[in-house]
């Protein structure tokens, strides 16, 4: 038989060039994989003491940020962009550490997980509800609203206060479980991994997800196609909240008090994410996996600059420069695949 | 320096262009004179957007050489294309919407005087240029457009499609001042009409599959010979089969209406009234703003109409969003692309975006029997999908078979079609024209605007057409030719002179006299 042969060269051809369509397709991601891999290994190289435990510490510092920039990545993929997600986070956290201590219980604390979360949602609600009706342009009405938020956040307490339930707490700390094999994996990783995984892969497969990527390409296409553009809109700014609150809750759960202003510059750093995780800021491009290795790789050139003892200061500095570095770069890949 | 005619003013040989799998130019050559007028002519896909994007250094070839002036050039950016001496006028005008006209000749460094020299010539003498440029009709910015290039004097000017888009009588004065310019400077003309081509250019060469496969002496009775080339011999038969399909008369009236309208009236649209019926394809023909885009956005559902009422199958409808018209079975496909397509998106997507309802459960998109009908949709329309991952890399015809497969994946039942083969290659322009047969064949019902009078005879039983708002003709196929529809799109009475006919006169004057 002839044709068996050839059938299977060109069942071979075939998958190898899915696989290099794939690679092309992915070619970002993977590159951020290979450089997180490589940050991984020169932290390592200058700190010995680098281990499975430090892995755990970094999963449950990243948490925050990680749920932040996914909130972001919603709301940019839509054509929109989020001011609001610091403090939205500080308003959720704060309620939920105040909450918590006036209401002392286990039970009560999953009562409270779960009106703070509510609670996510209506503030992102503002937030597209304003956006929507106004036509305002985003930046704006966020910008706004995070002056609120904020304000809100000073109102249930004025300094860092309150209380985290237990469970809370122990749901982002340590290994997944004392047993062999399991140790190894930080519980806060996978707690952001189901996470993502019971809200992003329902969505993206969803009517709402393709909406979503449609709403960010091309307004009137989508508009024209039958998409419900403001509803969209609305619906990304909703989820970014609940996502917002998720971000809070482990705040509350990694710090075990509630901040009325959070440390770092979570805006600006979950934009960082967004950009450096190959998502356009235009819109309609990426997903929510680069920004989550971003959110790593950022993590840890901080915590490299410790190690070399570097001050702080110049680590917001070479944070700003990379985004900056990534955003040329990613413009220069486009004008080249478009003159290409 | 003097140069001899049979001396070139641009000689571009052997360039190749190649993107990943596809390849856009193979061996593409393009020799204009000083003084001509030369047509560039190819289907969609033949490569003749990718050699206009070289010549004007949008796009850097892999291969082949650009001598202009007997000096070999390479173009990396149209700014460095204008310095060589080549500058381009496209269908969508390059013109700032926020600034006023003065305001953006300052932008190009171009001096006033000439600029109403040719507006003058164009036949806009009393355009006021501190007018927003936003604030002008989209044909009269096209006209700025092209007035602003030719007073910069170009060696050579590329004329890209202009008239595709504009109302009968600006296009005629723009092919008469063209024409009128020859012997000067050169001008590379691309249109699909191949009437433009055979009244003012001399030579035209022919791209095919990213060749050039001929150049041709334009004389009376080329333009076979030019679409003998640009088609190769598959085509003739496909317009065979167009042909036979289409005009299979009138529709008895006793049936439902898929359509009525009545007394439908907006800002430009007055009391328009018809009905469309299942099994047909009815044309609609109008010149440049009349009513025609209010109707379709009315009909589609992007805009609600001021008075009149709409029924559907016999039950009275209101679409306050595009989603309401879907979903009554009213779907819409765009002139232009832009406005339907997910560019930076896959085929895939682009074709399922509007009929997830259709395929999903409770919102889940069903992946299996998405990828079936997607597959079926491509093959249906013969949709080159080799470059699928985004559809910003297909051609323009391809592009406009992803807005029709779209929806025809989902089952059509009432297709608004605004323009459908605007820029798009004779090939497919008949491929669509078959499918519009077919669909309507099917049973479902066709409402075609078209700004090429051709194809109502083509592609549609019957045509209305509209004038100030209007429905003020309604005539069979059998009757709408060229003649008969321009007249009413005129709303003149028989016999009367067209417009187009004086022009024509002007343009036959013009060329006996340059001779």
């Amino acid at each position: 038989m002839t044709t068996q042969p050839v059938l299977a060269a060109e069942a071979a051809r075939t998958a190898r060039g899915s696989i290099r369509v794939l690679l092309r397709d992915n070619a970002w991601m993977l590159g951020l994989l290979v450089f997180m891999v490589v940050l991984l290994g020169f932290t390592k190289l200058i700190n010995p003491f680098y281990d499975i435990k430090s892995l755990q510490g970094l999963a449950t510092s990243v948490l925050p940020l990680a749920l932040a920039a996914v909130a972001q990545t919603l709301v940019v993929l839509a054509g929109g962009i989020d001011l609001s997600i610091s403090s939205m986070m500080a308003v959720t956290s704060c309620a939920a550490a105040v909450l918590m201590q006036q209401y002392p219980g286990n039970e009560v604390a999953l009562l409270i997980v779960v009106g703070v979360l509510i609670l996510g949602l209506l503030l992102g609600a503002i937030n597209g509800g304003l956006v929507v009706l106004t036509g305002v342009p985003d930046i704006i009405v966020t910008l706004a609203t995070s002056f609120v938020f904020a304000g809100f956040a000073l109102l249930v307490t004025p300094r860092p206060a309150g209380a985290a339930a237990g469970w809370l707490k122990d749901l982002v700390v340590g290994p997944l479980a004392n047993i062999v094999g399991l140790d190894a994996i930080p519980r806060a990783a996978v707690v952001l991994v189901v996470i993502v995984a019971v809200i992003w892969i329902p969505l993206r497969r969803a009517r709402l997800g393709l909406s979503l990527y449609a709403v960010g390409s091309n307004r009137l296409a989508a508009f024209r196609s039958g998409v419900a553009v403001r509803r969209t809109k609305f619906l990304s700014y909703v989820i970014a909240g609940l996502f917002g609150a998720l971000a809070g809750l482990s705040l509350t759960a990694s710090t075990g008090i509630g901040s009325p202003v959070p440390g770092p510059d979570y805006v600006l750093l979950a934009i960082g994410a967004v950009v450096l995780g190959g998502v356009s800021l235009a819109g309609g491009i990426g997903g929510v996996v680069g920004p989550l290795l971003a959110v790593v790789v950022l993590q840890l050139i901080r915590n490299d600059m410790t190690f070399l003892k570097v001050d702080p200061n110049y680590g917001l500095v070479a944070q700003g420069f990379l985004v900056i570095a990534v955003l040329v770069f990613g413009t220069l890949v486009q004008l080249r695949r478009r003159r290409a | 320096m003097t140069l001899a005619a049979t001396d070139l003013l641009l000689d571009a040989s052997d360039v190749s262009k190649t993107y990943g799998a596809v390849v856009a130019l193979r061996n593409a050559s393009l020799r204009v004179r000083p003084g001509e007028v030369h047509a560039l002519m190819g289907a969609n896909g033949a490569g003749k957007s990718t050699l206009v994007k070289i010549l004007t250094g949008a796009v850097i070839p892999d291969s082949g050489r650009i001598v202009v002036r007997g000096r070999e050039r390479a173009s990396h950016s149209p700014a460095e294309a204008r310095r060589n001496g080549l500058i381009s006028v496209y269908q969508e005008p390059t013109v700032i919407p926020d600034l006023d006209i003065a305001d953006n000749l300052r932008l190009t460094d171009t001096a006033v005087e000439p600029f109403r020299h040719w507006l003058d010539e164009l036949g806009l003498p009393n355009l006021n240029l501190s007018t927003v440029a936003r604030r002008l009709p989209l044909a009269t910015l096209r006209i700025v457009d092209l007035a602003r290039a030719l007073a910069i004097e170009p060696d050579i000017l590329l004329l890209d499609e202009i008239t595709a888009a504009l109302p009968a009588n600006l296009s005629e004065r723009v092919l008469e001042v063209v024409h009128r310019r020859r012997g000067d400077k050169s001008i590379i003309f691309i249109s699909h009409r191949l009437i433009e081509i055979s009244a003012i250019c001399d030579r035209a060469t022919v791209l095919r599959n990213g060749e050039t496969v001929g150049v041709v002496d334009v004389t009376p009775g080329s333009e076979n010979r030019i679409v003998e080339l640009m088609l190769g011999e598959s085509a003739a038969e496909l317009e065979k089969r167009a042909a036979a399909t289409a005009a299979t008369g009138p529709v008895s009236a006793e049936r439902t209406p898929r359509i009525a309208a009545r007394g439908l009236s907006s800002a430009r649209l007055r009391d328009a009234t018809f009905d469309l019926f299942p099994g047909e394809v009815l044309g609609v023909v109008a010149l440049e703003g009349q009513g025609q885009d209010e109707l379709f956005d009315i009909l589609s559902g992007a805009e609600r109409p001021s008075a009149g009422s709409l029924t559907v199958d016999g039950k009275p409808a209101s679409f306050g969003h595009p989603a309401d018209a879907i979903r009554a079975g009213l779907v819409y496909v765009a002139a232009d692309r832009t406005e339907a397509l997910l560019m930076q998106r896959s085929v895939r997507e682009n074709i399922a975006l509007p009929m997830g309802a259709r395929i999903s459960r409770w919102g889940w998109i069903n992946l299996g029997s998405e990828r079936r009908v997607v597959n079926k949709a491509v093959e249906t329309l013969q949709i080159d999908a080799r470059a699928g991952s985004e559809v910003r890399r297909l051609s323009g015809g391809n592009q406009q078979k992803v807005t029709i497969a779209r929806w025809v994946a989902g089952g059509v039942r009432t297709m608004l079609c605004f323009d459908p083969t605007r820029g798009i290659d004779i090939r497919t322009k008949n491929q669509i024209y078959v499918l519009l047969r077919d669909l309507a064949a099917a049973g479902a019902a066709v409402l075609l605007y078209t700004s090429e009078l051709k194809e109502i005879q083509l592609a549609c039983d019957r045509a209305i057409v509209i004038f100030g708002g209007e429905v003020v003709a309604e005539l069979n196929a059998a009757d709408a030719d060229e003649p008969a529809l321009l007249r009413a799109a005129h709303n003149l009475r028989a016999g009367a002179p067209l417009p187009e006919q004086v022009a024509a006169e002007a343009v036959a004057t013009a060329r006996a006299t340059a001779e």
